[in-house]
C-alpha cells in the first residue's frame, strides 16, 4: 500500500519537437482509485507508462510511497499492469500466464498456487485456470489479465483501458466488478480511460488531461458541478453540457435577446465575452409567456425514466444542438416547439477567450 | 465478492454458446469460401505432374540396368513381371561408393548449419525488435544489404581465410558450419525480424513488468510464439545446406567427409560404369529432405501465412 507522487514528471519523445506531458505534478493518496480521463492524444497512457516504468522519464520525479522510484526498473517497482488488449502469454494456461511474475521473482512452488488459487476464486476463474487464452471470452481474458496483477500484490495497480475491448453490456458490469475489488483489496489504483462514463462511474478522484496537462483533479462530483474552465465542463458529462457564447451586460448574461441571470460571483467578475454553460437537466421547461428561450425539436430520444431532446434555437451564439433533458413522460414531439429556462444556480459561466471559469 | 462471482457464472454461459461453431454447411471451406470444382481438380493435376518424376526415379533405382535403359519406368505398370525388378543397385551404391558415409556427413553438415545460424538469428531478430540501441537502424538495413552480395564472390577470400595460410580448416565441417551460417543468417534475421514485429508489444511490456530478463523474455516468450517462423525458416535452411553443391564441393571437397551431394555428383563422373546407381543414389539424397518437409509441413505452411492476417 503507497500513496503516488508525481514531481514535474516529463516525457519528451525522441524527436518530437514538444513533450508529451511537459511536467506533471499529482499526488495520489494511498488505497485510492485515480482515473486519468481526456480525449486521445491527451498523454494519459504515456503519464501511466511513466509510473510503469515503460517509458522513460526525461525530468522530474515519481516516487511511490517515499521512495523515489523515477530511474527503477519496471519490475523492482512493485507495480502491476493491466494492458488494453490484455497481453496475455498465448502459449501458457490461466494458471502459468498469472503465475509467470512469481515465477519470475522466484517465489516458492507452494506458495505460487496457493496465490493463483486464491486469485482464481476472487475472479471466478477457478474452471478455467487449465485452459489457454485462445480458449477464452474476452472478459475471461480481462479477468485473466486483471488476476495476473493481483497475484503479485502489488503495492499499484496501473490499468491502461482494460475495458475498452469489451462489448458494452460487459464493459458495465466489469466497470463495477474492477471498482468493488480495488475498494477490497484497497490497493492503490491509477486507471487510464477515455470514457468520461467510465471515469465519473469509478474513480474516487478523477484526474482530467488535455495536451499533457492536467486540467482538473477532483471528485467525479465537483468536476460536475465547479468544472474549473471550458474543456472540462464539455468533456465531463453525456449528453454534453450546452455551451452558449454570450456577453455580460449588467451582471447579467445575454444570449441573442434573451437575459440569462447568473449567480452573483460570476456577475461580478465577468465582462466582455462569456460562455454560458448549462447542462441538459438544468432546462425547465415553460411556456411562451415566461420568456423562455424557443427551441425546435429536430430529434427526441425516449430512454424510459427521461427523456432528450435535441433542438435548436435560432438564437445568436447557441449551439447547433440544444440538448434538453426531460423526463420520460413529458411527450415532446418532433417538430414541436418548447420553451426553456433555467436558474440562475445550474448556469455556468466562463470566460470565453480564457477559458477559465468565473461562476463560484 | 458475490457480484463477481455472478459475473463469472453469467460469461461462463456465454462461452460455451460461443465456442459452438456454425455449423458447416457442405460445400463450403473453414474459412466461407465456397469450394471450387476447378482449383481442386488444377490441385490434383498439378500434384500427379510434380510427383510423378519422382515416382518414375523410384521406379527406375529398382531396376536392372539393361531393363531400364530399354523401356520406361512406366512398365512396372504395363508389364510388371518383365520390369527386371532388382534391389542391387541399392547394395551395390552401399557398399561399392562413398554414399552411404556422404549421407551421415550431410547430416553432421545440415545440422549445426541449421541450429546455429537460426539461434543465433533469432537472438539478433529479438534484439532487433525490441531493445534499443545505437546504430540499430543502419546495423539493421546493412545486415539487409548483406543479402544480395552473391556467394560466389566471397569465395577467394574465403579459401585464403579459411585455407592453410588463414585458419587452416579447410576440409573440415567447421568450414561448412561457418559459411552456412554466414550465408544463411541475413535471410534469417530479417524473415525473423519481420516476423517478430508482428508479435503483440504489451505482451514483451508485461514481461518486463513481470521481472522477466531479456534472457527470460526471449526463451520463455519469444521462442514459443515465433515456433511457425523458426519452424518454415528451419525447413528452407535445412533443404539449402542439404542440396547445396557450390559450398561443399569447394570447402570439403571429396575427402572423407564430403556430403552425399558431393558423392551424388561424382557418381555422374563415372557413368559409364554405373548409371543405374545414380537412380538409387539420387533417390537415397532426395529421402532426408522429404522426411523433413512432411513432418514439418504443417509449421511451414502455417509459418509463410502467419503474420500476414492477425490470429
Amino acid at each position: 500500500m503507497a500513496s503516488v507522487t508525481f514531481e514535474k514528471a516529463q516525457r519528451w519523445f525522441p524527436g518530437a519537437d514538444k513533450p508529451t506531458v511537459p511536467g506533471i505534478n499529482l499526488e495520489i493518496q494511498d488505497g485510492e482509485f485515480m482515473v486519468l480521463v481526456g480525449p486521445s492524444g491527451c498523454g494519459k497512457s504515456t503519464t501511466l507508462r511513466m509510473l510503469a516504468g515503460l517509458e522513460e522519464i526525461n525530468d522530474g520525479k515519481i516516487f511511490i510511497g517515499d521512495r523515489d522510484i523515477t530511474n527503477v526498473a519496471p519490475k523492482d517497482r512493485d507495480i502491476a499492469m493491466v494492458f488494453q488488449n490484455y497481453a496475455l502469454y498465448p502459449h501458457m494456461t490461466v494458471a502459468d500466464n498469472m503465475a509467470f511474475a512469481l515465477k519470475m521473482a522466484k517465489v516458492p512452488t507452494d506458495e505460487r498456487k496457493k496465490r493463483v488459487a486464491d486469485a482464481a476464486k476472487i475472479l471466478g476463474l477457478e474452471e478455467f485456470l487449465e485452459r489457454k487464452p485462445k480458449a477464452l471470452s474476452g472478459g475471461q481474458r480481462q479477468r485473466v489479465a486483471m488476476g495476473r496483477a493481483i497475484v503479485r500484490n502489488p503495492q499499484v495497480f496501473c490499468m491502461d483501458e482494460p475495458l475498452s475491448n469489451l462489448d458494452a453490456k460487459m464493459r458495465v458490469q466489469t466497470r463495477t466488478d474492477i471498482a468493488k475489488l480495488q475498494a477490497d483489496l484497497g490497493v492503490t489504483t491509477v486507471y487510464v480511460t477515455h470514457d468520461q462514463v467510465e471515469a465519473m462511474t469509478m474513480g474516487d478522484r478523477v484526474a482530467v488531461m488535455k495536451l499533457g496537462e492536467l486540467m482538473q483533479v477532483d471528485t467525479p462530483l465537483n468536476l460536475y458541478d465547479h468544472p474549473v474552465n471550458l474543456f472540462v465542463a464539455g468533456f465531463i458529462g453525456s449528453p454534453q453540457m450546452n455551451l452558449m457564447e454570450a456577453h455580460a451586460k449588467d451582471g447579467q448574461a445575454q444570449i441573442g435577446e434573451y437575459l440569462v441571470p447568473v449567480d452573483p460571483t460570476a456577475s461580478k467578475k465577468m465582462q466582455g465575452n462569456i460562455t454560458v454553460g448549462v447542462r441538459p437537466e438544468a432546462w425547465r421547461l415553460v411556456s411562451e409567456n415566461d420568456g423562455g428561450m424557443p427551441v425546435d425539436v429536430t430529434v427526441v430520444e425516449e430512454l424510459g425514466a427521461d427523456g432528450f431532446v435535441y433542438g435548436t434555437s435560432g438564437v445568436e451564439g447557441t449551439p447547433s444542438n440544444i440538448i434538453v433533458r426531460v423526463t420520460g413522460r413529458d411527450h415532446v414531439r418532433k417538430g414541436q416547439t418548447i420553451y426553456v429556462t433555467t436558474d440562475p444556480k445550474s448556469v455556468h459561466v466562463f470566460d470565453t477567450d480564457s477559458g477559465e471559469r468565473l461562476s463560484d | 465478492m458475490s457480484a463477481v462471482r455472478e459475473e463469472a457464472a453469467m460469461s461462463s454461459t456465454t462461452t460455451t454458446e460461443s465456442s459452438e461453431q456454425p455449423r458447416r454447411s457442405r460445400g463450403v471451406m473453414a474459412d466461407g469460401r465456397r469450394r471450387s470444382w476447378v482449383s481442386m481438380i488444377g490441385m490434383v493435376v498439378l500434384c500427379v505432374l510434380w510427383t510423378v518424376p519422382t515416382l518414375g526415379l523410384l521406379v527406375t533405382s529398382f531396376r536392372d540396368r539393361t531393363d531400364a535403359s530399354q523401356s520406361g519406368w512406366w512398365t512396372i505398370l504395363l508389364n510388371p513381371g518383365n520390369a527386371g525388378f532388382t534391389t542391387d543397385n541399392y547394395r551395390r551404391m552401399f557398399e561399392g561408393t562413398e554414399m552411404g558415409s556422404g549421407f551421415i556427413n550431410s547430416l553432421v553438415v545440415a545440422i549445426p548449419a541449421t541450429v546455429i545460424p537460426i539461434m543465433f538469428a533469432a537472438f539478433a531478430a529479438y534484439a532487433f525488435t525490441f531493445m534499443d540501441f545505437r546504430g540499430k537502424d543502419i546495423l539493421f538495413i546493412s545486415i539487409v544489404a548483406v543479402m544480395v552480395v552473391p556467394i560466389q564472390v566471397a569465395f577467394q577470400p574465403m579459401l585464403n581465410l579459411l585455407g592453410p595460410r588463414g585458419l587452416d580448416v579447410l576440409n573440415q565441417y567447421f568450414a561448412v558450419w561457418l559459411l552456412h551460417t554466414g550465408f544463411g543468417m541475413p535471410l534469417a534475421i530479417y524473415t525473423l525480424r519481420n516476423y517478430m514485429t508482428t508479435l503483440p508489444k504489451t505482451v514483451i511490456e508485461s514481461a518486463k513488468i513481470d521481472g522477466a530478463t531479456h534472457f527470460q523474455t526471449f526463451w520463455k516468450l519469444i521462442v514459443p510464439m515465433s515456433v511457425p517462423a523458426l519452424a518454415a525458416f528451419a525447413i528452407l535452411q535445412f533443404l539449402w545446406v542439404w542440396n547445396d553443391l557450390l559450398i561443399a564441393k569447394l570447402f570439403l571437397g571429396s575427402t572423407e567427409n564430403s556430403t552425399v551431394i558431393v558423392e551424388l555428383q561424382g557418381l555422374i563422373g563415372t557413368a559409364g560404369l554405373g548409371t543405374e546407381l545414380l537412380t538409387a543414389g539420387a533417390f537415397v539424397s532426395m529421402v532426408l529432405p522429404m522426411v523433413v518437409f512432411f513432418a514439418l509441413q504443417r509449421f511451414f505452411v502455417r509459418g509463410l501465412t502467419s503474420g500476414a492476417v492477425k490470429g
